[in-house]
């Protein structure tokens, strides 16, 4: 066991054989699903709840939505092959790939600040009912996950290029990727629920 | 660290710093021991705080129609008094012996993250102060520490817009330490450091931090939608608008429940430790303390529903939850009677230490024994929102919790500070705490049962409850002696000189007194080989041929004999990227609070320090 | 319990292992030509949702088909672009906990509404 200091080998020696990062990144992903968890259940729980309109099926344009969701499946796929590349050690691909990645992203990003302006336009507001409410908040908190994702892989790009990153540079790829598609299943389960579930406006 | 001296020049915007001493360091620190005392100083400080608010409802309460402290500032002190208890005190008390210890009990140089480490102490310490700063902007939280809507949400003064905040803040701060810790433990054990032959507080430990990460979301979400509901009239827990204050009643218990026992395991894993020292004899059903301690995270998370009987979840889901709390009394006895095993035919000596471990368990029976009263349904009817249940979880938390937590305390000064508390004022502190305590709420019971309720800033005297709140009173002063008598003690402690004439003063049994005292920067100079349970025990005494225990000579099977390595180990280098980021979070609340440019420079400073933080290497070469 | 004990013998003494060996997990991720295939059924899927949307099923039984579909999206996901299926089991056992951590407390809470309200 000295030696094992003495050489600081590039591989953590850690009592499961496993990286340390990669353990706490999927803990981490394992509270975030309580935190969308817990969103998404008072969402649904107040699913046709509202007072007072506008509802969900005056407001929703599905169409537009699907276009969103589609691009946000496709950031994952650019997101694989940045890996991809990374292990192949073709660093010039990889950061091609993570740019974009991170254009896809501000797509949708850009996206849904263009649905929530109409929406708002169309007379739902946070504090309209609780549709509102729940469908703004939710949404919401996805949208800054993914900017976040957003900011993190564009960090990549720059200390990739920059020459900052370790010699193993699938690694922080890998990781700041599992961030990314976990966001993607989030919306996998946000598009459902909130969007194409239909909901019937309550009567009365 | 010696090996820093020829460092090339530095690439970042601010120099980093390498110094390892001076007080600049303690900004800079991202070793674990550091940063558990930053953390355990911080918690004292908070406990001395909410203690003082304590005092002051005890004042208040002395007499009939007293006037010391008007309704509104009663609700405020006695809110913020739970809030700093439970958020601000246990919970980061807990944090520093996880911090310092774990490490060092499992064989490891540092954690997995020690900058995450020293961001999680900051901003927790930010988070603390950010709540307390409501005092000066106009009112501290007054909704009870569970904020039950709408009165939180309706309330029109900006405390629990503070509330809801502040707890997001630490809350964050405790769930990334949760991962830090977890994953410590997982990933950085000495070779042969199998999971069963982890000290019991290190299992604790590791449970305490898996409820956190799964209970902390809960509570995220539902803080944030009262901030929704406070700052932008949002509908969450808004009644007239369809929305049901009941759904933060379910979140909050989600998370609250669990957190019940985030507060006591720690105090657990204490006393599993101290007893088997002090009595001479390894822990009783080793086995079935850690699994009862798993046990009880598990199920931990079933019974939220209890604290809700008399909202009327209708008879079903009533007898389901009164069923899963009972069945909680189970994990909880099994270890009770473990400690009782292993103090049993031990050669026990009654050192401050033990003192406290053996007073926390006798006063964890007490409130555990008037908590399963509350799972029989209909009479908790009776005792809820009185003065029943302070007594029942004072005597959980302040008599588990806080006796456990001085346990270890007195157990740890030696290995932490390299000095030794004074015996004799440790006793009397002890015996004074001990005698305060059961003064103070013992006589809650009757209060409760004779209809005292909790949360009222007084009482008539036709009641005739005087007596009893007097008696209270008196307690709570004598709870406060103690803790004065403590803090004389550790000045007069620290003020002697540094050394102990024996490095192992109690004889211990695990790996933290394996190194010396106070442990260098790298704990071990060699990382240990664990070949059993009790491994630093088991290199001080084997077995004669009668079963007789013989002291092994020393040096014979020390495998960390000493060979100079301690120059060559690369060990993290300070930073101040964590303090810059966890400066932004707090940042960003106040800029919710007064002003969105205030967001936007708290989120550019999080992103900034972040951004430091990933482009600096762990180990400045 | 010895066989638990010995069970954690073995993980503890795998941490002991050659080093050298932890590297390997990497090069078993799919190839580019798999992440694309699996793209394409994402997209599939997710058109075959929309549609179903559009559809005029009744309503239990749509509600049904779209939680299956998103089910089967997100697995996909998970098991091949976040590569858990082919990764150490450990990190799929952190992830349950928290996705059935989620599960149940969307379950528990509804119900307990419904029980609540009826
Ligand atoms: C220093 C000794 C202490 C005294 C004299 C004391 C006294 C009290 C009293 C009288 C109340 C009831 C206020 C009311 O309902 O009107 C109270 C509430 C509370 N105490 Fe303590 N306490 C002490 C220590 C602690 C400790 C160590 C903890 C936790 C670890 C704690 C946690 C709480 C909590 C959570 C509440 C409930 C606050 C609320 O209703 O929102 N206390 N305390």
């Amino acid at each position: 066991m000295a030696d094992t200091t003495a050489h600081a080998a590039p591989v953590e020696h850690t009592s499961t054989g496993l990286p340390s990062t990669k353990l706490a990144m999927w803990l981490f992903l394992a509270s975030e699903c309580l935190l969308f968890g817990a969103l998404i259940t008072t969402y649904v729980l107040y699913r046709g709840a509202s007072t007072t309109g506008p509802y969900p099926s005056e407001i929703f344009d599905i169409r537009y939505t699907s276009v969103s969701s589609f691009v946000l499946l496709a950031s994952s796929l650019t997101m694989v092959l940045s890996l991809t590349a990374a292990e192949k050690r073709d660093f010039a691909r990889m950061r091609l790939w993570l740019v974009a990645t991170a254009l896809l992203g501000m797509t949708f990003v850009g996206g849904q600040v263009y649905e929530f302006t109409s929406f708002y336009h169309e007379g739902l507001s946070l504090t309209t009912n609780l549709f509102g409410t729940t469908f703004y908040v939710l949404t919401g908190f996805h949208g800054v996950h993914v900017t976040v994702g957003i900011l993190m892989l564009l960090s990549l790009v720059g200390m990739s290029w920059a020459g900052r990153l370790p010699d193993d540079q699938a690694f922080p790829v890998e990781m700041v990727g599992l961030y990314w598609h976990f966001v993607d299943i989030v919306w996998i389960v946000i598009f459902t629920v909130v969007y194409l579930i239909p909901q019937a406006k309550p009567a009365g | 660290m010696a090996t820093a001296a020829s460092v090339p020049a530095p690439r970042g915007i601010i120099r980093r710093p390498t110094a390892t001493t001076g007080w600049l360091s303690w900004f800079t620190t991202i070793d674990h021991k550091k940063i558990g005392l930053l953390y355990g100083f911080s918690a004292f400080a908070f406990f001395i705080i909410g203690g003082l608010e304590a005092l002051l409802i005890r004042a208040q309460l002395a007499k009939p129609d007293n006037t010391l402290l008007n309704a509104d500032q009663y609700n405020q002190i006695f809110t913020m008094h739970g809030l700093t208890m439970i958020f601000l005190f246990v919970m980061p008390m807990s944090a520093a012996f996880f911090n310092y210890m774990i490490p060092l009990m499992i064989g490891a140089r540092d954690v997995a993250f020690p900058r995450l480490n020293a961001f999680s102490y900051w901003v927790f310490l930010l988070g603390g102060l950010f709540l307390y700063s409501s005092w000066f902007l106009g009112g501290a939280p007054n909704g009870g520490w569970f904020g039950y809507p709408p009165n939180s949400t309706t309330d029109p003064t900006i405390g629990m817009t503070f509330y809801a905040l502040g707890l997001i803040i630490t809350g964050l701060a405790s769930s990334a330490g949760a991962i830090n810790l977890a994953v410590t433990v997982v990933n950085m054990r000495a070779p042969g450091m199998t999971l069963f032959r982890m000290p019991v507080f290190v299992w604790m430990g590791l449970v305490v931090q898996f409820l956190l990460v799964f209970a902390l979301p809960i509570i995220t979400v539902a803080l944030f939608e009262m901030l929704f509901d406070r700052r932008w009239g949002t509908h969450f827990f808004d009644p007239t608008a369809g929305g049901r204050p009941l759904l933060w009643q379910n979140l909050f218990w989600l998370f609250a429940h669990p957190e019940v026992y985030i507060l006591i395991l720690p105090a657990f894993g204490i006393i599993s430790e101290i007893l088997p020292v002090f009595s001479r004899k390894p822990l009783f059903g080793y086995q079935f303390v850690v699994f009862s301690g798993i046990a009880i995270g598990f199920i931990g998370f079933g019974v939220w529903a209890h604290h809700m009987f008399a909202v009327g979840l209708g008879p079903v889901a009533n007898t389901a939850f009164g069923i899963t709390t009972a069945i909680i009394a189970v994990p909880t006895g099994i270890k009770i009677f473990n400690w009782m095993g292993t103090m049993y035919g031990g050669d026990i000596h009654f050192d401050t230490p033990m003192l406290m471990a053996v007073g926390a368990v006798a006063m964890f029976v007490i409130g555990g024994l008037s908590g399963v009263t509350h799972a029989v349904v209909p009479s908790d009817y009776q005792q809820t929102d009185t003065y029943y249940v302070v007594a029942h979880f004072h005597y959980v938390l302040f008599g588990g919790a806080v006796f456990g937590l001085f346990g270890g305390v007195f157990y740890w000064w030696p290995k932490i500070f390299a000095r030794q508390l004074d015996e004799r004022w440790g006793k009397v502190q002890f015996w004074i705490m001990l005698i305060g305590f059961n003064l103070t709420f013992g006589p809650m019971h009757i209060l409760g049962l004779g209809g005292m309720i909790r949360r009222e800033y007084t009482y008539p005297a036709s009641l005739g409850l005087t007596f009893w709140n007097q008696v209270s009173t008196v307690g709570a002063y004598l709870i406060a002696l103690s803790t004065l008598v403590f803090v004389v003690n550790a000045v007069k402690t620290q003020r002697t000189a540094k050394g102990l004439a024996n490095e192992d003063p109690w004889d211990a049994r695990t790996l933290e007194w394996t190194t010396s005292c106070p442990p260098p920067v790298y704990n071990f100079e060699e990382i240990p080989v664990v070949h059993s349970i009790d491994e630093f025990w088991h290199r001080k005494y084997a077995e004669d041929k009668e079963g007789r225990l013989i002291r092994v000579p020393a040096g014979a099977s020390d495998h960390a004999a000493a060979d100079g390595h301690g120059g060559a180990i690369h060990l993290p280098t300070p930073s101040f990227w964590p303090l810059i980021a966890a400066v932004g979070l707090p940042t960003i609340a106040y800029g919710v609070l007064y002003s969105w440019w205030l967001v936007g420079a708290g989120a550019l400073v999080t992103v900034i320090g972040f951004m430091g933080w990933a482009m600096e290497p762990p180990v400045a070469e | 319990m010895r066989q638990l004990d010995e069970f954690h013998e073995e993980a503890g003494a795998r941490g002991m292992s050659d080093p050298s060996e932890v590297g390997h997990a990497r090069h078993i991720h799919p190839s580019a030509k798999e992440y694309v295939r699996i793209g394409v059924i994402l997209v599939i899927l997710t058109a075959l949702e929309v549609w179903v949307s559009y559809s005029s099923l009744p309503h239990g039984l749509l509600i049904g088909i779209l939680f299956f579909l998103a089910f089967v999206k997100f697995g996909l996901v998970v098991l091949w672009f976040m590569h858990l299926r082919f990764d150490d089991a450990r990190y799929s056992r952190f992830f349950i906990m928290g996705f059935a951590g989620a599960c149940i407390l969307f379950l528990v809470v509804l119900l307990l509404f419904k029980a609540f309200a009826g």
